[in-house]
């Protein structure tokens, strides 16, 4: 029997020593985490250390040199492409950036991930999936609007909406709150939260804000050298007299 | 650092780009003709390349038919041989001029776009967003605009040929008058289909050149919003550079054809 199907209804993302390097430059090196279902595990790591790597390796936009990676007991490293679409499809990505398509309205961003989603022969109302994923995100009509008349926080919103659309099981979020001022930031780690207890999401958040660390996380994971160099709660964290540790809360 | 290096250094750029570009067009074959197709961005791309380019390659066809035969008049007026003005020109325009313009502007107008739109897309992370959304980024974004300017760069030229030799009619009326009808008989009694075919099939080149030199900077851009720039700069001059490749060797060959 699979080891991974007995206690598939807890884990849903398992990472075990995790390699992935650009030429001489290391950038993960044996990491391992492992999140539970429902769970908020933040990721924390100064910038540059490979915590977009990380995450760009869980939906296969790069491919690890070595380790394991299982999202919902499927092994994402050996997948034909149609597997890994049905995969990412369960799997939603907040980028850093929003990546919201800028030629398009925010209708059209929204229908995107639905254009080879959708079942045949099934009848889907479209526009009412639009509205229901705006207003999980506190923007109802918005769809008319293009991406360039949006403020920072709702460019973060649309595109938390664009994974919504497909119900996803999993959100990785990178540093949703990087860029925002305090009060937005506030806001999107609310956010976060309300789609953790309605979507009944498991998450990896990625971040070095320490608001949002305090307000999202479940538990943390501290990335450093390209190792999971320490884990624990919040409070836990707070507590350490490891200077490494130490620096993220000065 | 040594002058060999100097050199040497270059030289390799040129042959790893060179190689790249390649495995691109080859990844263009072989991904770009495979279900599921994106018609419908296709047709848009298509429109955007294609309609959108009319006025300003009409109106560099109109002054290149008028300027040439501006220009030729007093070379054949020395050996009394004006009234082959219309049908030297209207070879020249077809066979060389307005295929060469047309594509070196389209390399301006349409390769920095699509480079700079791609590349834009690159390093704000939408191309990834596409992939992770079950769309094949490359058969989106790429195969449709090269299959756009491929097709398109053709039908322009033809478009082209037609008001560049309606400016050249302009420009032998400027010194003798001669009837629309007349031109048109002296044009079609030399101009053959020997010498509109090739122009169309070396347009074709250019047309694939141009989408997948401009697709290709953009797809591979990095460096955050400088990159775009210097992606859109060099789609224009990697492709202006090729075409006239393309068209040294479309000349090689179509003689080599005629003498046979
Ligand atoms: N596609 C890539 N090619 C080469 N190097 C990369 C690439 N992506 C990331 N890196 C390198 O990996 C390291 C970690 O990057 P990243 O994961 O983006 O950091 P962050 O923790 O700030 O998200 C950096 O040194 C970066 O230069
Ligand atoms: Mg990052």
């Amino acid at each position: 029997m699979n080891p991974m199907a007995e206690n598939r209804n807890e884990t849903v993302i398992e990472i075990r020593n995790l390699e992935k390097s650009f030429g001489e430059n290391h950038v993960l090196a044996g990491f391992n985490l492992v999140v539970n279902k429902g769970e908020n595990v933040v990721v924390l790591g100064r910038s540059g250390t490979g915590k977009s790597v990380l995450i760009k390796c869980i939906v296969r936009l790069l491919d690890p040199h070595a380790g394991t990676i299982h999202v919902l007991g499927t092994n994402m490293l050996d997948l034909k492409q149609e597997e890994l679409d049905n995969m990412r499809a369960k799997i939603g990505f907040l980028f850093q950036s929003s990546a919201l398509y800028d030629s398009m309205t925010v209708q059209e961003n929204l229908e995107f991930p639905l254009r080879r989603h959708l079942k045949r022969n099934v009848k889907y109302d479209i526009a009412k999936m639009v509205d229901d994923a705006l207003l999980s995100v506190g923007l109802k009509g918005t769809q008319k609007m293009s991406p360039a008349e949006l403020s920072g926080g709702m460019r973060k919103r649309i595109g938390i909406a664009r994974t919504l659309i497909l119900n996803p099981e999993v959100m990785l979020y990178d540093e949703p709150t990087t860029g925002l001022d305090p009060v937005t930031g506030r806001e999107i780690n609310h956010l976060m939260l309300e789609v953790q207890e309605k979507f009944r999401t498991s998450s990896i958040i990625i971040s070095h804000d320490m608001n949002c660390v305090r307000m999202t996380a479940n538990r943390v994971v501290v990335l450093i050298e390209g190792k999971n160099y320490a884990e624990g709660t919040y409070d836990d964290l707070k507590k350490s007299q490891d200077k490494n540790i130490k620096q993220f809360f000065d | 650092m040594t002058l060999g290096e100097g050199i040497s250094k270059p030289i390799k750029t040129f042959f790893i780009e060179a190689g790249e570009l390649s495995q691109f067009a080859i990844r263009f074959f072989r991904e770009g003709f495979r279900p599921p197709y994106e018609f419908q961005e296709l047709l848009r791309q298509s429109y955007e390349i294609g309609y959108r380019s009319i006025p300003l390659v009409s109106f560099t066809a109109f002054i290149m038919g008028l300027v040439i035969t501006i220009q030729s008049h007093p070379a054949l007026e020395v050996f009394g041989a004006e009234s082959w003005l219309p049908s030297i020109v209207s070879v020249s325009l077809v066979r060389e001029i307005t295929p060469v313009i047309t594509a070196l502007i389209c390399a301006g107008k349409i390769g920095s776009s699509i480079g700079a739109e791609i590349g834009s897309m690159k390093v704000t992370e939408q191309i990834d967003a596409m992939e992770v959304s079950g769309t094949n980024p490359f058969k989106y974004l790429v195969a449709t605009r090269v299959l756009s300017t491929t097709i398109m760069l053709p039908l322009l030229v033809i478009f082209g040929d037609m008001i560049a030799l309606y400016g050249g009619f302009l420009g032998v009326n400027i010194r003798g008058v001669t009837t629309f009808d007349l031109y048109t008989t002296q044009v079609f009694n030399k101009l053959t289909f020997g010498d509109v075919l090739p122009s169309i099939i070396k347009s074709i080149f250019f047309g694939f050149v141009i989408g997948l030199v401009g697709s290709f900077k953009g797809y591979t851009t990095s460096n955050g919003t400088e990159g775009v720039g210097r992606s859109a700069n060099a789609a224009v001059v990697i492709s202006s550079f090729i075409v006239f490749i393309v068209d040294l060797l479309a000349a090689q060959i179509s003689d080599i054809l005629h003498l046979l």
